[in-house]
């Protein structure tokens, strides 16, 4: 029976490739863009890692050398720390807040379009205007950070000029900027939910929290996924806050890996060493994102 | 007490503690922005006292005339504009059809190209690119700049539009087939025009991402290249402690932002969350 099957697996093929073939002509223009666009940049930067480019120098080919001195290089290494660091406090933070937001913006009440435009509003400001706005807040002198903390009786903080407190702080700017976004994606799972099983537990008595518990979070579970995906891969890839706020200091207590690989291609022009934190880099994010795509699908069918 | 007033009490404690969930998540979200507008308003010896200064006693518009002053905004503002716009909309020309073709053709494997171009880091790009700008002699003017927007514009679009031609009513356009049209007819008269909100939300999403990248724009922008973010970002490592100026040109940065996304708020809901889940 096993040739029926591939026949049908076939046939459904040869189905799904005339159904895809007319509207090709749609898709090729978009398609050959952005290989273009994404294709070059591969082939140039597996090339380069494989060899030493300092711009303005003679380029030399050193086969897996980047990579090995990767390995052993102190500053790249502490930076793949802050970014494991940083990307555990700004993926699990917001993940919470936003839940929690979007669980209160669920629930019907005047002026909810009103006051939920407003909560995404930092999502849609400008990173960059926004961190310089953040920046003016954390001074410790003269910031108003400071001196919400001492009205509530707590003592000051160096916020973003200490090594200690600069990755939480700026965690914060990322709470921020990014819990509304969280926030949209669950609410457009909530908007899904079906209301018969609420129907039945109300009959049965069940309290908010059982409800919650039994019925709101595994249906919304795949939407909590898709939005761990894309913080994940978000917070990975930080940029803009810290080069704006503190340029990776002080010293090098918030260089995260983008940093370190803008300091390395544009700061000291090492384009071999770049292009390899560039495929160490990818090969993360790559296998992160598989981790959590694999606990979609886990979490999808249980 | 009886099981109405006990009702009744409990439907008032929700109703507060639902106001106090509001006010707590709300407060520290326009406290920023609130902070953001009052530096732009006060003079530097408010900016700068302690405890600070909450409610000027003088509101000024310095900050803002000198934002304008001291540095060509208006020439920043035009190279936004032309990278942003021009970004957009070479998005939505190859973008619109594309995303109604993964839709119509279901062919979602295409659709992972997208997840594919957000996971890779910005920066990845910019090095070969630069590279190659450089040699073309391409650096100083703001078409390079355009061009690597492209990467932020069109999948922001195509994301959009998958997602919206996916939930329309096939039944207008095969009756249109039926009557002779070809599938480009039926895409370019039927579905197009019945997208339009959905091509309104996604240019929209796409400007606004494109606007506010800062990155592209740092790398490749000369003094007279600039695009907002870029311009706004150099004023903070030339006036620390000028916070009045500096709070001006934020805002200015993201005010057109700011009123796109008053216009949209209702569909970005929409448009996003529907997005998220494929």
């Amino acid at each position: 029976m096993a040739g029926a099957e591939a026949t049908i697996a076939a046939g459904r093929r040869a189905a799904g490739e005339r159904r895809l073939r007319p509207y090709l002509w749609f898709i090729w223009p978009a398609l050959i863009v952005s290989s273009a666009l994404i294709i070059f940049p591969w082939i140039f930067t597996i090339w380069m890692s494989l060899n030493d480019w300092h711009i303005g120098s003679k380029q030399v080919f050193v086969g897996l050398d980047n990579y090995l001195n990767l390995l052993t290089n102190r500053r790249f290494l502490e930076s793949i720390g802050h970014t494991i660091y940083f990307t555990v406090l700004a993926v699990a933070l917001p993940m919470v807040l936003g839940t929690m937001a979007a669980l209160v913006f669920h629930k019907k009440f005047r002026g909810r379009g009103f006051f939920r435009t407003l909560f995404i509003m930092p999502m849609m400001a400008t990173p960059v205007a926004v961190a310089l706005v953040w920046t003016m807040m954390f001074h410790p002198q003269l910031g108003v950070l400071n001196y919400l903390l001492t009205v509530v009786g707590l003592p000051p903080s160096q916020w973003v000029y200490s090594t200690t407190t600069v990755i939480p702080s700026l965690v914060l700017v990322e709470i921020w900027l990014w819990t509304p976004f969280v926030m949209i994606i669950v609410l457009g799972g909530l908007a899904s939910l079906p209301t018969e099983p609420y129907e039945a537990a109300l009959i049965d008595d069940a309290t908010q929290w059982q409800m919650f518990w039994n019925i709101t979070y595994p249906l919304v579970l795949p939407f909590l996924v898709v939005a761990l995906i894309m913080r994940t891969i978000d917070a990975l890839k930080v940029f803009e806050t810290i080069w704006a706020i503190c340029n990776g200091g002080p010293g090098t207590a918030s260089e995260v890996l983008n940093i370190y690989l803008y300091a390395q291609a544009f700061a000291y022009n090492q384009v071999g060493t770049a292009s390899a934190v560039v495929m160490v880099f990818f090969a993360i994010i790559v296998a992160l994102s598989l981790v959590l795509l694999w606990a979609r699908q886990k979490a999808k069918w249980s | 007490m009886n099981y109405r007033t006990r009702a009744r009490i409990r439907k008032a404690v929700d109703k507060v503690a639902l106001a106090v969930s509001v006010a707590v998540l709300l407060a520290p979200c326009l406290f920023v922005f609130f902070w953001m507008v009052s530096l732009s308003l006060k003079y530097d010896i408010d900016n700068t006292a302690w405890p600070p200064v909450f409610w000027p006693e003088e509101v000024t518009f310095d900050n803002f005339a000198k934002v304008f002053d001291e540095s060509p905004m208006f020439l920043y503002f035009w190279n936004s504009v032309q990278v942003t716009g021009s970004a957009t909309l070479v998005a939505l020309i190859l973008g619109v059809p594309a995303g109604y073709g993964i839709a119509k053709a279901r062919a979602h494997k295409m659709a992972a190209v997208l997840l594919l171009s957000r996971m890779t880091p910005g920066l990845s790009y910019l090095i070969p690119l630069f590279t190659l700008f450089q040699l073309l002699g391409l650096i100083g003017s703001v078409w390079p700049i355009a061009l690597t927007h492209m990467v932020i514009t069109l999948p922001i679009v195509v994301w959009i539009m998958i997602g919206f031609f996916e939930t329309q009513p096939h039944e207008l356009e095969e009756a249109a087939r039926i009557d002779g049209a070809s599938l480009w007819q039926a895409f370019y008269y039927v579905a197009l025009p019945l997208a339009r909100p959905g091509i309104v939300v996604g240019a929209i999403l796409a400007f606004i991402s494109s606007w506010n990248n800062f990155i592209f724009g740092a790398v490749f922008a000369g003094r007279t290249t600039r695009t907002m973010p870029v311009a706004v970002y150099n004023m903070l490592t030339f006036e620390s402690f000028a916070w009045g100026p500096l709070a001006a040109a934020a805002i200015v940065v993201m005010l057109p932002v700011i009123i796109l996304t008053i216009i949209i708020q209702k569909e970005i809901v929409q448009g996003l969350s529907a997005g998220g889940v494929k």
